[in-house]
C-alpha cells in the first residue's frame, strides 16, 4: 500500500475555511446567506451530509448561532460564518456562549462598514466588535487568518482552542483572502492535531457542570448522555443554577477571565519575521500582513533593518511577545483597514516606549506593499 | 388515575435547586408545568432523552425547576437552540417552552419559521397577554383596548391569535387550551410530543398580577373561571359566526396534518450524499 500523498489544490480562502473546518471535525453548520461568505456555507452544505454532519440555513444570523449553540451542547462541533451586519446580529448569543461556556466557532469575513457599508470590498472594521461585541466583560479568542492555508491551519486552531477552552472562537478574514485564489499542499488528516472537549468522568449524580478542573474549564456533558443538568445565559453558580449572591457572582467572573489567562501561552499565537535584529518593525494582521511581508522585504534589500510582527491572535492582545520589541526598537508601525483598531492596542501596551506610527485606509482598497515600504523608509530615515 | 402531584414532584422537580421559584402566587405557569409533567409520565419518556428550551420571562424559568437536560437561552430564542439540539441529536425530544412575547414579538421570526421548516420540536406557548416579569407592558396578544403599564390610555394595536398564526406558517400540529381546562392541555401536550413534525400548544394562562388587576378581571380564580366562561370547543366555533366568536377562546386540536418532517429529510440527503461521494 502506498502512503498518501499530499496534493497542490487551487482554492479560494473560504473554501480553505471549509477544508479547515472539516479537519477539525466540525459536523454542523447553521447560517444565513451573506456576501463574501457565503462559499463556505454552499460548501458545507454538500459537504457535511456526506460525513454525518448537519447543515441548516437559518431565518436569519440570530438564529443561526442560537443553532450553532444548541447543536454544541448536544455535543457535536459546530460553527457559523457571516460578514459585518450579520456579525452584529450574532452579539447576543455570542456573549450567550460566552456565558454558558459553549464551544463554537464563528468565521466573519470582514466588509466594509458600517451598516449595509461597502459590500463587498475588504476592510478590518470589525476587529474591536469582535473582542466587545457583546455587553458584559467576557472571555472571547479572535484570531486572524492572511492567506488561503491560513484559512485553513487557523480555522483548525480555532476548533481546538474552542474545545480546551470552552469559548466562543471568532475566525477574522477579510473579503481579499476569502476570495483569492492561491495553490496550497493542505496536510493529511493524521497530520491535524484535532482537540475534544473534556467529557465528565464522575458518575452523573457528582457532575457539578461548572466546577473547573486545574485549567478553569469544567468538563463539559453533552446533552443525552446522562448528565442532566442545567444551562443558562445568566449568571450562574457551579451547579448551573442562577445565583445573585455576590460571592458566586464575581468567583464566575473571575473563572471565565482567568481560564484564558492561564492559557495564554497556548493561546497567543503571533509569526516573526526579520525581528531578531530590528530597529523598526511592522505589527500587521489579515489580508494587510501580506503586503506588509513584501514590504519588509523590499525594505530589507536596501539595508533597512525591519521586521514584522503577524498578529494571528488578535485577542488577547499578545502583549507579552511585543513588549521586547517594543523596547528593542525605535518606532512601530500599524497598518489597518480601518481609522486605527489595532494601533490603539499597541499604543496601550506600548507605555511610551517605542513610537507607535498609524497607516490607515479606508476607501475599500487594500494598502499596498508600496505604501509600506514608502512608509518604513521614511521612519527609518527619521 | 393521573400520577400525584407529590409523585410528579419526586420524580421530576430538581431537589439541588434552591427554591421557592420565581412565580406569583396562583400563576398558571404552574398548571402548564404540571400539564407537562404528566404528559411525558403518561408517555414513559426518559428523563436522560428530554431536553427543554426556554427563552426569556417568567415561562423561561420553568427550566431550572426540572430534571432535564434544560436550557434556558436568550430572549425569544428557545426555538433556534432548540433546532440546533434536535439536528445534532435526533434522537433527543426536545420541547420549548415560551411565553407569548417571547414567542410572537422577539420571537416570531423563529416560530413561523420552525413551523413550516417541520423539526419533530414540541412549542409549548404560555400566553398570558402581557409581558409579566419586566411589569406588566403590552405583548402581541394584549387585546384591543387593555391597559397594560405602556399602554395606559388604552391599547391600540390588534392582538395575534397564536394557534391561527402556527397553523398558516404551516405546523403539523396546533392546538389551544386554557389553565382552567388543565386535563385537556395535558392530553393536548401528550398528542403534540407523539406528532412527528413541528407541534404547537398554545395555553392562554393568567397573569392576574399584571394584567388581570389592571383590567378590572380580577385574581387567579376569576380569571381562571372567565376562561372558563370564555371557551368553545373547536366543534363548537365551527357552527358559530365571526361575531359571536369575538371573545371566545376556541379549544382543542386546530390542526393534525401529516407533512414531510424535515429531520427525517435530512436523513435521506445524508444517504444521497454518501452516494455521490462514492461515486467520486
Amino acid at each position: 500500500m502506498t502512503e498518501k500523498q499530499r496534493e497542490r489544490r487551487l482554492l479560494q480562502g473560504n473554501e480553505a475555511i471549509v477544508q479547515g473546518a472539516l479537519a477539525a471535525q466540525c459536523r454542523f453548520f447553521a447560517g444565513y446567506p451573506i456576501t463574501p461568505a457565503s462559499e463556505i456555507a454552499e460548501q458545507l452544505s454538500m459537504r457535511l451530509p456526506a460525513v454525518n454532519g448537519t447543515f441548516i440555513q437559518m431565518e436569519d444570523e440570530i438564529a443561526s448561532i442560537g443553532a450553532v449553540i444548541g447543536a454544541s451542547l448536544a455535543g457535536v462541533k459546530a460553527m457559523t460564518a457571516t460578514s459585518g451586519p450579520g456579525f452584529a446580529l450574532m452579539q447576543e448569543n455570542l456573549g450567550f456562549a460566552c456565558a454558558a461556556e459553549v464551544p463554537c466557532v464563528i468565521v466573519n469575513v470582514m466588509r466594509g462598514g458600517p451598516s449595509t457599508g461597502l459590500p463587498t470590498s475588504p476592510a478590518q472594521g470589525d476587529v474591536q466588535m469582535a473582542r466587545w461585541g457583546t455587553h458584559g466583560d467576557h472571555p472571547v479568542i479572535v484570531l486572524a487568518v492572511s492567506s488561503v492555508l491560513d484559512s485553513f491551519t487557523i480555522t483548525v486552531t480555532a476548533f481546538n482552542l474552542s474545545e480546551r477552552y470552552r469559548v466562543p472562537v471568532v475566525v477574522l478574514s477579510d473579503e481579499v483572502v476569502a476570495h483569492t485564489r492561491e495553490s496550497v499542499e493542505l496536510p493529511l488528516k493524521k497530520e491535524v492535531e484535532v482537540v475534544d472537549r473534556i467529557a465528565p468522568g464522575m458518575p452523573p449524580d457528582w457532575y457539578k457542570p461548572y466546577q473547573e478542573d486545574a485549567r478553569g474549564v469544567p468538563p463539559m456533558a453533552a446533552f443525552g448522555d446522562g448528565y442532566r443538568h442545567h444551562v443558562t445565559g445568566l449568571v450562574h453558580d457551579q451547579d448551573g443554577f442562577p445565583t445573585q449572591n455576590p460571592q458566586e457572582v464575581e468567583k464566575f467572573h473571575q473563572r471565565l477571565a482567568m481560564k484564558i489567562t492561564k492559557g495564554l501561552p497556548d493561546i497567543q499565537l503571533t509569526k516573526k519575521m526579520y525581528m531578531d535584529d530590528a530597529e523598526l518593525f511592522v505589527v500587521a494582521y489579515g489580508s494587510v500582513a501580506r503586503s506588509a511581508l513584501r514590504a519588509v522585504e523590499e525594505a530589507q534589500k536596501v539595508g533597512i533593518k525591519v521586521g514584522l510582527l503577524q498578529l494571528i491572535t488578535l485577542f488577547p492582545f499578545p502583549r507579552r511577545t511585543l513588549t521586547p520589541y517594543l523596547q528593542q526598537c525605535h518606532s512601530v508601525l500599524v497598518p489597518e483597514l480601518n481609522l486605527g483598531q489595532m494601533s490603539r492596542e499597541v499604543q496601550r501596551v506600548n507605555q511610551g516606549q517605542c513610537t507607535v506610527v498609524k497607516q490607515n485606509r479606508v476607501d475599500g482598497k487594500l494598502i499596498t506593499p508600496q505604501e509600506i515600504y514608502n512608509q518604513l523608509v521614511k521612519l527609518s530615515d527619521g | 388515575m393521573p400520577p400525584s402531584i407529590q409523585a410528579l414532584t419526586h420524580r421530576y422537580l430538581r431537589h439541588n435547586k434552591r427554591f421557592p421559584h420565581v412565580w406569583c402566587p396562583g400563576c398558571g405557569n404552574g398548571i402548564v408545568m404540571g400539564a407537562l409533567l404528566r404528559a411525558i409520565t403518561r408517555l414513559e419518556l426518559e428523563k436522560d432523552n428530554i431536553v427543554l428550551a426556554s427563552g426569556i420571562g417568567c415561562s423561561g424559568r420553568m427550566p431550572t425547576y426540572l430534571d432535564f437536560n434544560t436550557l434556558h437561552t436568550t430572549h425569544g430564542r428557545a426555538l433556534t437552540f432548540a433546532t440546533g439540539v434536535k439536528l445534532a441529536n435526533p434522537a433527543l425530544n426536545v420541547v420549548a417552552i415560551m411565553g407569548d412575547g417571547d414567542a410572537t414579538a422577539i420571537g416570531g421570526n423563529h416560530l413561523i419559521h420552525a413551523a413550516r421548516r417541520n423539526l419533530n420540536l414540541t412549542a409549548i406557548i404560555i400566553n398570558n397577554s402581557i409581558y409579566g416579569m419586566t411589569g406588566g407592558q403590552y405583548s402581541p396578544t394584549t387585546p384591543f383596548g387593555a391597559t397594560t403599564t405602556t399602554s395606559m390610555y388604552g391599547h391600540i394595536e390588534h392582538a395575534f391569535s397564536i394557534a391561527e398564526l402556527a397553523v398558516t406558517a404551516g405546523a403539523s400540529f396546533v392546538a389551544r387550551s386554557t389553565v382552567y381546562h388543565a386535563a385537556l392541555a395535558d392530553q393536548l401536550i401528550e398528542q403534540a410530543m407523539m406528532k412527528p413534525g413541528f407541534a404547537v400548544v398554545e395555553i392562554i394562562s393568567n397573569c392576574h398580577v399584571q394584567y388581570g388587576r389592571r383590567n378590572k378581571i380580577g385574581n387567579a380564580v376569576q380569571m381562571l373561571t372567565a376562561f372558563k366562561e370564555q371557551a368553545v370547543t373547536v366543534k363548537k366555533a365551527a357552527t358559530m359566526e365571526p361575531e359571536e366568536l369575538q371573545d371566545k377562546i376556541t379549544i382543542g386540536v386546530l390542526t393534525d396534518r401529516n407533512l414531510p418532517v424535515s429531520t427525517d429529510e435530512y436523513k435521506r440527503i445524508r444517504e444521497q450524499a454518501r452516494a455521490g461521494q462514492e461515486k467520486r
